[in-house]
């Protein structure tokens, strides 16, 4: 898979300069040509989640430390949307902002036209860490909790955490705590959890990063015929610039930290053969020239 | 390409493919051990043996130094001991410190849950929590026996000030350090799914911090058991209520020694049930199970 740390093997030859790179980040959204994504402008969605100008600091005792940089972006309903960047560029930070963790310095976060004043379960997020499961329960007690501690009934939490365990491909480990897991298994149980919730946002940082190859297209696959089947919400924070193209129906691209935002682009959603074909290549090396055209596309 | 490859490596080796054998051919896969040796295995076995064998040297030297106001033998500590449980006095000594040490424990727990609770929600019980702890946490809590006394004069109420002040520092010191230690991206994860306030502070501070909470009560019940027979000892005398370390110190006034002895065993085996059976069964059922040992 193409990570973003480094330049694609045979650069970006179609753009070299710079006018038809301001094209490509002035685009307007465009909403030709997309099946799967509904379409939002024309049908007078409101947006879900909307960032205005958010300035996202860390402070520690001894630095500031600037995240991100005026940002502004809608996510609307039923969108899968990506955030691409570079490491350190941010993207966590966004993603705990809307969970509500964090307070922007600067501009304001709207869910569904409100503020958001702290974390809730209506945007379950898959964090970035292996260490978000609860130590002390099993993966299927894992599973089962938040939907218990919102009032979903016993029999039904466990069938559908059975449900959601089967296609992470963690159906004979139910009964293991999560120290004897994987990394890998660890993430794939967050994201059963996360599933099994069927929240209104899922949120999700970098939940394939650890899992190889196979496995991580197989957890992409999962995910894109969960959102067919119930068409939540989906903001998907990645650094694979082919993972972005797979997934999204709408991809922002921020740049190198501290973050700002570059472009945001429409992905026609690829199936699994169309993933060798020219449309997505086209689609991958815009994303790479984007973010490593100014270079000179070396290192 | 492969050009480059041979010219990086120093040599080139030999390649081979091997076939491996079917489990069944490779003969012995799986043996019981002889029983001597599963039984050697067995920690309780060796653990065991070694007590057997200090009673071996115990008696052998009592016998030899034939001295019973100093050193009585095995077999007569043995003898006193159970007379004084048949009797019920050891017993009766026992529920005696007994109780007054699940008072203290109790209190110190409840107290040490109230700083714990102020540190955990505010700044200013955080620094009266870390200030109050680095005073009084090295102090041996003993210490605080004679102005118990005057305070409260000759009595149970006395010896519990001293097991409370012995339990709640070091309860909320370990306490307070496993709330403070629970991982960042654990809290959001409880957070994310709705919980708040004291629901978000049983199911998932609590069990997170779980392992320096149990460390915590561990410390706690040391220092008390400790400092309770101490300070029975110290008072013993005068005080009317008789706990297990008074039963030593009556003894040793009558010469008593294998009584003294008796008395001293009663103490050991209470502290080997408490640390290494309770204790122990709490930790295998949580921490042990769930991976958190530190
Ligand atoms: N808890 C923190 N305290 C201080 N600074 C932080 C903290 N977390 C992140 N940062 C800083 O904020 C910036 C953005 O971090 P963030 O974790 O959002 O990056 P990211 O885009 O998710 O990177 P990655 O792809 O590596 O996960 C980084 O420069 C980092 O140094
Ligand atoms: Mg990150």
């Amino acid at each position: 898979m193409l990570a973003i740390e480094g330049p694609p093997a045979g650069n970006a030859d179609g753009y070299t300069d710079t006018e038809q790179l301001t094209q490509i980040m002035q685009q307007p959204r465009v909403v030709t040509g997309i099946s799967t994504a509904p379409d939002a402008q024309a049908s007078g969605a409101t947006p879900l989640v909307r960032a205005h100008g958010v300035t996202l600091q860390y402070k520690t005792p001894d630095h500031l430390v600037t995240a991100t940089y005026r940002v502004s972006f809608d996510i609307f309903p039923g969108e899968r949307y990506v955030i691409l960047g570079p490491s350190g560029c941010g993207k966590s930070t966004i993603l705990k902002a809307i969970a509500g963790f964090l307070k922007p310095v600067e501009g304001s976060f709207t869910l569904k036209g409100k503020p958001v004043t702290g974390p809730g379960p209506d945007r379950l997020m898959v964090f970035q860490e292996f260490d978000q499961l609860l130590p002390w329960k099993t993966v299927l007690g894992n599973v089962m909790f938040p939907m218990l501690e919102n009032g979903v009934s016993r029999a039904d939490s466990e069938r559908r955490a059975r449900e959601a365990l089967t296609k992470v491909n963690l159906g004979d480990f139910v009964d293991v705590y999560p120290h004897m897991l994987s990394g890998g298994m660890k993430q794939r149980c967050a994201i059963a959890r996360a599933m099994a919730m069927k929240p209104d946002v899922l949120m999700m940082d970098e939940p394939y990063a650890a899992l190889d190859a196979l496995t991580r297209r197989k957890m992409q696959d999962e995910l894109l015929q969960l959102w067919n089947d119930i068409r939540f919400t989906l903001v998907f924070v990645t650094h694979s610039i082919e993972e972005a193209v797979i997934l999204g129906s709408r991809i922002l691209v921020l740049s190198p930290h501290p973050g700002q935002v570059r472009a945001e682009l429409n992905s026609p959603g690829f199936a699994y053969d169309a993933r060798s074909g020219a449309a997505f290549h086209e689609l991958v090396q815009k994303i790479s020239f984007m973010l490593f055209g100014d270079r000179g596309g070396s290192h | 390409m492969s050009d480059t490859a041979i010219k990086h490596a120093p040599f080139v080796r030999q390649e081979y493919t091997r076939d491996v054998q079917v489990p069944a051919s490779i003969g012995e896969v799986k043996r019981a051990l002889p029983i001597l040796e599963r039984l050697w295995n067995m920690d309780m076995v060796r653990r065991i043996s070694i007590l057997v064998l200090l009673a071996i040297i115990w008696e052998t030297y009592a016998r030899w130094s034939a001295n019973p106001l100093l050193f009585p033998t095995f077999t007569d500590t043995m003898e006193a001991w159970w007379s004084g449980i048949i009797s019920g006095v050891i017993p009766a000594r026992l529920v005696v410190t007994l109780r007054m040490l699940l008072t203290g424990y109790a209190l110190g727990l409840a107290l040490a849950a109230v700083f714990v609770t102020l540190a955990v929600s505010t700044r200013f019980g955080t620094d009266l929590l870390s200030t109050l702890t680095s005073m009084f946490n090295p102090l041996p809590a003993i210490a605080l026996l004679p102005l118990a006394l005057l305070w409260f004069g000759l009595g149970a109420p006395s010896i519990i000030f001293v097991i409370v002040n012995s339990v709640l520092w070091a309860v909320a010191l370990n306490t307070h350090a496993g709330c403070t230690a629970v991982s960042e991206t654990l809290r959001m994860a409880g957070q994310t799914f709705g919980l708040k306030g004291f629901r978000y502070v049983t199911k998932i501070l609590m069990p997170a911090a779980f392992p320096a909470i149990l460390s915590g009560l561990k410390i706690g019940w040391a220092f008390a058991w400790r400092t309770l027979i101490a300070a029975e000892l110290v008072f013993g005398v005068s005080s009317g209520s008789g706990g297990l370390g008074w039963y030593i110190f009556e003894n040793r006034n009558l010469l008593d020694t294998a009584n003294v002895f008796a008395g001293l065993l009663t103490v050991m085996a209470v502290g080997l049930v408490v640390e290494g059976v309770i204790f122990r069964t709490i930790e295998i059922k949580t921490i042990r199970r769930w991976g958190m040992q530190h």
